[in-house]
């Protein structure tokens, strides 16, 4: 047992509907911007793309199966750093 | 509320933040050495840097009766140039010996480069020979993945490190159970683009339980929010979360994992 199991019963869709459905039209309107601007084949548009599908899960792990989406897959550390950034998305994933 | 600020990058900060903190409860911040937001040219400005953390910025903490502790380390993002780094390894163990410095930190990995890797291990020898706690920085977005698995190995490769003194922190819902498992802490942080909402690091706590966690702000020189932790409180409280599963999270927790350290006292 954690201390959560304490928690009270709490309307989570009251709590977190209008968010979330902000925040989805957001990202509609992400590739909307992004198509009417012929960027669809930027990686990071693709990918996200990609992740998308993963909303469909039926298990209560979507946002973990969407950071996995989104991760370098590799296991063996590279040559030689880039440099400092990353940008939110694996280019090396071979999507197509 | 009371609570303790575990990783907050002050150096970058006005000191209206500092009275910010204070009134918002805080009773302790912590403060790891990280990338200046550009490379250093030399060990120098490491030196005048570990001055700062060690001298300067708590005495600047103290004017609001704030105790600031800090961590000495060279950043992963700074790793990639060996030279630099082994002259910045040299001159740590002074600065590790400073009343309010609690360990080496934050270490970890950037890119996932063979050399930052190699600075990486050198740091957790330094730890093992003198006793230090760790707290680790793991990669950004798409790295951390494959950041993490290293940084475990590459810690447990160590065997005179125990786990329970080590926190990995910057953990997501993808990460999150990997340093877990074996034992160590975990640190999820509060940024508003990257890293965690309150409501995403609230969902971790409700599904992964209140052991071994903490939360933090790592407030720098970019798009942070060094009251990230009691607005996250808030969150939870919302909730219907308990005020003694808040303290547990915000205040007992990391007191425990820094109490290891007999320079953190409250």
């Amino acid at each position: 047992m954690n201390n959560t199991d304490k928690q009270k019963k709490i309307d989570f869709v009251e709590l977190g509907f209008m968010d979330a459905r902000c925040k989805l039209i957001d990202v509609a309107a992400f590739l909307d911007r992004t198509q009417r601007a012929g960027q669809t084949d930027d990686y990071r548009v693709r990918e996200l793309k990609k992740a998308i599908a993963c909303l469909d899960g039926e298990n209560p792990d979507r946002a973990k199966q969407v950071l996995l989406s989104l991760s370098d897959t590799t296991e063996k550390p590279i040559a030689i750093a880039p440099g400092k950034g990353a940008a939110g998305a694996w280019e090396g994933s071979g999507s197509s | 509320m009371r609570y303790v600020e575990p990783h907050a990058h002050m150096v970058s900060r006005t000191t209206d933040d500092y009275i910010k903190l204070v009134q918002a409860g805080c009773e302790a911040v912590c403060e790891p050495a990280f990338w200046a937001g550009f490379d250093r040219s030399s060990a120098k400005g490491f030196f005048d840097y570990f001055s700062q953390l060690t001298k300067y910025e708590p005495a600047r903490a103290a004017k609001f009766g704030l105790p600031h502790f800090c961590w000495i380390c060279l950043n992963p993002k700074e790793s990639e140039d060996i030279k630099l780094a082994e002259d910045v390894l040299e001159i740590m163990p002074d600065f590790l010996d400073s009343p309010n410095c609690l360990g080496v930190g934050e270490i970890g990995l950037n890119k996932n480069s063979k050399n930052e890797l190699e600075i990486l291990e050198r740091h957790i020898d330094i730890a093992a020979q003198r006793d230090e706690l760790i707290l680790v920085h793991t990669p950004h977005l798409e790295d951390k993945l494959k950041g993490t698995k290293l940084i475990v190995d590459a810690i447990l490769n160590q065997p005179s490190i125990r786990p329970e003194r080590v926190i990995i922190d910057h953990v997501e819902e993808h990460t999150i159970s990997i340093p877990r498992d074996k034992g160590f802490w975990v640190g999820m942080t509060l940024y508003p683009e990257s890293k965690c909402t309150p409501q995403r690091a609230a969902d971790m706590l409700e599904v992964h339980g209140t052991e071994r966690i903490w939360m933090n702000s790592a407030c720098d020189w970019g798009i942070s929010n060094p009251l990230a932790v009691p607005e996250a409180a808030f969150e939870l409280r919302r909730r219907g979360q308990t005020r003694e599963m808040i303290d547990k999270v915000l205040y007992q927790n990391p007191r425990a994992f820094l109490s290891q350290s007999p320079k953190f006292k409250l």
